[in-house]
């Protein structure tokens, strides 16, 4: 049955998909993938596959997230939803450690021991296997790595499973991160529903991603038909993006604009709620929580998830160092796109659009850039610049922002 | 316990034990801790460093070094760290409150030193403002020590009132030793103060440096700094060796919290000391 494999990889169908998971479980891992709960896709320890979201597609726009049915009975047609693999690999609330005050006032500290738990991802998306890799750097790349993320992390096993149905709001083909998958998989898949059947392309990226392959049940050799049609599935949703970048270096782009109008008029419209810090796989930042019991003589140190839109984020003796809704958007976005490069040594968006799905007002972050590009030209409201900002930016809230009318002329976002 | 010592030991994520073994009180509502390892001690702090001090139950504040001495038990393990401390939220005002014989959780060293190397052979200005001498005295001791290694050196001390200023037994010591210029000024002056009233600012003209070769360390309010190292540069000084040491919050010392970003800085990493050539135009941006 080796007959599928090939340069091109090996040829699995929905049985072999099922002894995937049965097998990475039969390993003592904890396998997390997608599957349907509450009105969406979410991520989830799934005891086999099938609870995989089979037949179940996502409508993304702007602020808005509808799940819909799918003829075709695909698992993975469904792009980013509101969970990513940060949920898992850098939880939102953990105990980092405990100290303890003896009766003479000394203290012992105890360090919280590395998570032993081994997780294996199933259905990580090209951009979201980028984010893992951008984490990877922010936490555990420079001189002190965190060691409850490298716990959790090192021993992970990632099934990416390349984007054939990107969303609306998708843009990772502008930020490079896919919709093919990148460096850092153990096995990669690729979905393929057509007059030919159900079946995956399956290649290994590590060796124990080749060993596992080795032991699932293969299709029938087909002649390179399967990695032929995922090949065009995958370069056809390329061209299908929902959104995209504008086509310029985006560091040096963002570090011309703190000045920007363009701020201001954002401003109007963010509710500075930090959704979109809360569903970005990258967004790192936390807070640090002490606890003590009742006795008073034990207590302990957690790290909870905080957002840079939160005004005790900025916190210093004399008030806040970004009290307006301005400059917390502003610190927000720079980051991601720009000082990100500065910090980390790459960029901290992967163009998953989760942060336009989640805004509730549907502010939506290309756009955003778009008119930044468009105000750093001079004010291109008329358009022909090729960056698409009057198109992008004219259709939603108007030209106000994007043209000369500046803050004064900020539009609303609606009735 | 899976945890390497080795990738922990106080320096990334978990405090070590120290203990207070001496308290003085600076000003009515500062105080200099001088802490003792209750085991294993830190990795030695060059002069600008900080430490993240745990305050049980209540939390960590990032505080600089003021100063350290050579323990009870001798040797490095035994080296007390000393810790200048106002109260001012929770955690400082706990840290505040501490009494001999009380324990502490320490972590560090972290961030950027003010790096006097670089200075040697040229005049020296230190510039601090209320709270901001305390990161600066392993500086002004450093310069005490090994005078021959520098041109002439100035300390000026800026306060809001006379009795605002710190380690004045000391500075009156200063005042003393060959060839170190020091000079105080307050804002608010009150009975008996016969010295300079006004900014530190203007403390500068009396000072006596050639500006290209100059190098100047710079630690107070946001405020004085900036107006301290725009005097500086008019007066010819370079950027680059001018030297600020800048607050943000801060939550771990470690680069993963993210809440001391000043642009593309993360001041526990890249900071708290930086050149005035970074840190000018970054503190030139409102609500940067």
């Amino acid at each position: 049955m080796a007959a599928t494999d090939g340069a091109d990889g090996a040829v699995i169908g929905t049985g072999g998909l099922a002894a995937l998971v049965r097998l990475l479980r039969e390993r003592g891992r904890t396998v997390v993938g997608p599957t349907v709960r509450d009105g969406a896709v979410v991520l989830a320890e799934l005891e086999s596959a099938d609870e995989l979201p089979y037949g179940w597609g996502v409508e993304l726009e702007a602020g808005r997230y509808r799940l819909r049915r799918r003829a075709d009975g695909a698992a993975f047609a469904h792009s980013a939803g509101p969970q990513s693999w940060k949920t898992f690999l850098y939880p939102q609330r953990v105990r980092r450690w405990s100290a303890d005050r003896g009766p003479d006032g000394a203290l012992a500290v105890a360090a919280e021991p590395e998570p032993a738990v081994s997780y294996a991802f199933l259905g990580v998306r090209p951009c979201d296997l980028r984010a893992i890799a951008v984490q990877d750097r922010v936490l555990t790349g420079g001189r002190y790595a965190d060691p409850d993320y490298r716990g959790r992390r090192a021993g992970a096993f990632l099934v990416a499973v390349e984007c054939t149905e990107p969303g609306a709001t998708c843009f990772c083909a502008s930020m490079g991160s896919g919709p093919g998958a990148g460096p850092g998989y153990d096995l990669a898949l690729t979905e393929v529903v057509d007059a030919d059947g159900h079946r995956f392309l399956a290649r290994p990226g590590t060796d124990e991603g080749a060993e596992i392959l080795a032991a699932l049940p293969r299709l029938p050799a087909d002649g390179g038909a399967t990695a032929q049609a995922a090949r065009t599935a995958v370069a056809g949703a390329a061209d299908r993006m929902g959104r995209s970048m504008p086509p310029v270096d985006l560091r040096a782009l963002l570090r011309g604009t703190l000045e920007a109008d363009r701020w201001d008029d954002v401003a109007a419209r963010c509710l500075t709620c930090g959704n979109c810090t809360m569903v970005c796989p990258t967004c790192f930042c936390t807070a640090p929580e002490d606890v003590t019991d009742l006795t008073g003589d034990h207590a302990e140190r957690w790290r909870v998830w905080d957002s840079c839109f939160d005004l005790e984020f900025s916190h210093l003796a004399g008030g806040p160092v970004r009290s307006s809704g301005r400059s917390r958007y502003r610190q927000w976005l720079t980051h991601k796109l720009g000082t990100w490069h500065d910090q980390f040594g790459s960029s901290g968006c992967v163009g998953c659009g989760r942060c336009i799905v989640w805004c509730p007002v549907g502010i939506d972050i290309t756009e955003e850039v778009h008119a930044l590009h468009a105000e750093a030209r001079g004010g291109c409201g008329a358009g022909g610049c090729g960056c698409g900002a009057a198109e992008d930016g004219a259709a939603e809230v108007g030209a106000g922002g994007v043209g000369a009318g500046g803050p004064g002329a900020a539009p609303g976002t609606g009735p | 316990m899976t945890a390497p010592a080795a990738a922990v030991r106080g320096s990334a994520a978990v405090p070590l034990p120290y203990r207070v073994v001496r308290r003085d009180e600076e000003t009515a509502d500062t105080v200099t801790l001088a802490l003792e390892p209750a085991g294993e001690g830190l990795e030695p702090f060059r002069p600008g460093q900080f430490a993240m001090v745990y305050a049980f139950g209540r939390g960590e504040v990032p505080v600089s070094v003021s100063g350290v001495e050579r323990g009870g038990s001798g040797g490095r393990r035994g080296e007390r760290l000393l810790h200048t401390v106002r109260a001012v939220g929770a955690v400082s005002a706990g840290l505040h409150g501490l009494r001999p014989g009380d324990g502490v959780g320490v972590r560090g060293p972290y961030g950027t030193g003010w790096e006097p190397a670089a200075a040697e052979g040229g005049d020296v200005l230190v510039v601090a403002g209320g709270l901001g001498l305390a990161p600066l005295r392993p500086l002004v001791r450093e310069l005490l020590a090994r005078p021959e290694r520098y041109g002439r050196r100035s300390v000026l001390l800026g306060a809001r009132t006379p009795a605002d200023l710190l380690y004045r037994e000391q500075v009156r010591a200063w005042s003393a030793a060959e060839g170190l210029l020091v000079g105080a000024a307050v804002d608010r002056p009150g009975p008996g103060w016969d010295g300079d009233v006004g900014t530190v600012v203007a403390l500068l003209g009396r000072a006596r440096f050639h500006p290209p070769d100059t190098a100047a360390f710079v630690c107070g309010p946001e405020v004085m700094m900036r107006a301290t190292a725009r005097e500086l540069v008019h007066r010819g000084v370079p950027a680059h060796r001018i030297r600020v040491s800048l607050e943000r919050t801060m939550h771990c010392g470690t680069g993963h919290c993210g809440h001391c970003q000043l642009g593309p800085v993360l001041l526990c990493r890249d900071g708290p000391v930086l050149g005035w050539d970074r840190a000018g135009p970054l503190l030139g941006v409102r609500e940067l």
